[in-house]
């Protein structure tokens, strides 16, 4: 097996900071032990590729909370209609529906971006003009079938469906 | 590991403001990341300006200049001016290129240069890359053949030399892996895309007679599948090669020989 251990397991022939204790070691001008670490995130500018992929991670979390949400309203459903009618009360409030609809979101967000990694697991759409249409493209569909669904489900519970 | 915040010794502090030229017309204002090992202080961002009519047109120009009329402790990394040695990878604008094929006229407002991001800091923009090159020779980038050697050249049909295209371009700036998120949190087990593309490129070589060795060393949660395709370094590969889709085929590989 290789080791690419940070420059310790490194053969001394290739170590540029002259170990910690050589004469220039240990503070000294060639010590590497206090060298700052380059910015980051502080100032890579935010990339399609990146927000979109970063999204995916944090609508992944999030429906984790949402998921449980989800069995508490069912637990809540067999339990009896007392515990429903709470769940209700609790799911069908202003903060609940927010809550709901961020749960939404994050659902169709990452289905659609998980049918991208599929396509990129198969070895498709990797050039970047591709990367751009088809990260465009899901947000669009995950924005559309959030907003489809709510509509359907406050047509459905008016009546009017 | 993941840490978003800079160590304590990273913070970039205020530094010095360098007088506009006399007389100039368009002037521009370079901010740029300084360092000074013997110091003992923070990271500081200098600001410089210069007469853009008296100025080459990339950015490496402007560099120069600084380094030659204003300040010449200015440290950074060049040699061939014209994209082929990648010395001088550095992180402008907010993304990693190459100062020697940006253009200055390509940028609104002031010029941010940065070095790669997160790696250690030799001196100003030059970054320590000896985990990179560590991690390069890991994957054993020369060609490995049992069968002895023709009494010519290794022949190889142009079908075959052709894959190697969009692969031995790269002048292994390391521009995509510092552009990676990936290889900041992990950078000490992921080989990063630079290094991996390399590892494609010679799998894919037709004399190449290692391939399934070189699979098996990638074969790792690490090394290879901490790509989580975000692209970025397609995105900012200044020769405009596709790293990312290397990755991709090197995880289809992978599978196909699973069977």
């Amino acid at each position: 097996m290789i080791q690419v251990n940070r420059v310790r397991n490194l053969p001394a022939a290739i170590r540029i900071d002259g170990g910690s204790k050589g004469p220039l070691g240990e503070g000294g001008f060639m010590s590497s032990d206090n060298r700052p670490l380059s910015p980051h995130l502080q100032v890579y500018r935010p990339q399609l590729t990146s927000v979109l992929s970063f999204l995916h991670r944090m609508t992944g979390v999030a429906l984790t909370p949402g998921t449980l949400l989800l069995v508490y309203w069912l637990a809540a459903a067999a339990a009896g209609p007392e515990a429903f009618a709470t769940a209700q009360a609790l799911i069908g409030s202003i903060i609940g529906r927010v809550l709901l609809l961020g749960w939404s979101f994050a659902l169709f967000y990452h289905l659609c971006n998980g049918i991208r990694h599929l396509f990129w697991d198969a070895g498709y759409g990797l050039e970047l003009p591709d990367l751009y249409r088809s990260g465009w493209l899901m947000v669009f569909a995950a924005c559309a079938l959030t907003l489809g669904s709510w509509v359907l489900g406050y047509a459905m519970r008016s009546g009017a469906w | 590991m993941v840490e978003f915040a800079l160590p304590k010794n990273s913070k970039i502090k205020k530094g010095k403001v360098w007088p506009k030229p006399d007389g100039a017309k368009t002037v521009k204002a370079f901010k740029v990341y300084r360092w000074d090992p013997d110091s003992g202080e923070n990271p500081r961002l200098d600001t410089y300006h210069l007469d853009l009519d008296d100025c080459g047109p990339m950015v490496l120009d402007a560099l120069i200049k600084i380094k030659d009329e204003v300040d010449a402790t200015l440290t950074f990394r060049r040699s061939c001016r014209e994209g082929v040695c990648g010395s001088c990878a550095m992180n402008i604008d907010g993304t990693n290129t190459l100062a020697c094929t940006k253009y200055l006229s390509d940028m609104k407002g002031d010029v941010k240069v940065y070095p790669l991001p997160h790696q250690p800091v030799v001196k100003d923009l030059v970054p320590d890359l000896t985990q990179a090159y560590a991690q390069y020779t890991a994957i054993e980038p020369w060609l490995k053949a049992e069968t002895p050697a023709p009494e010519r050249e290794r022949p190889q049909s142009p079908e075959e030399r052709a894959r190697l295209d969009g692969l031995w371009e790269c002048i292994l700036c390391f521009s995509c892996s510092t552009s990676c998120p990936s290889y900041w949190w992990n950078g000490d087990r992921y080989l990063g895309p630079a290094v991996l593309l390399q590892a494609y490129r010679w799998i894919v070589d037709s004399r190449d007679e290692a391939a399934g060795e070189r699979l098996d060393e990638l074969e790792d949660p690490f090394r290879l599948y901490r790509c989580h395709t975000i692209m970025n370094c397609t995105r900012t590969c200044p020769k405009n090669l596709n790293p990312g889709k290397a990755i991709a085929e090197l995880k289809k590989l992978m599978l196909e020989r699973r069977g």
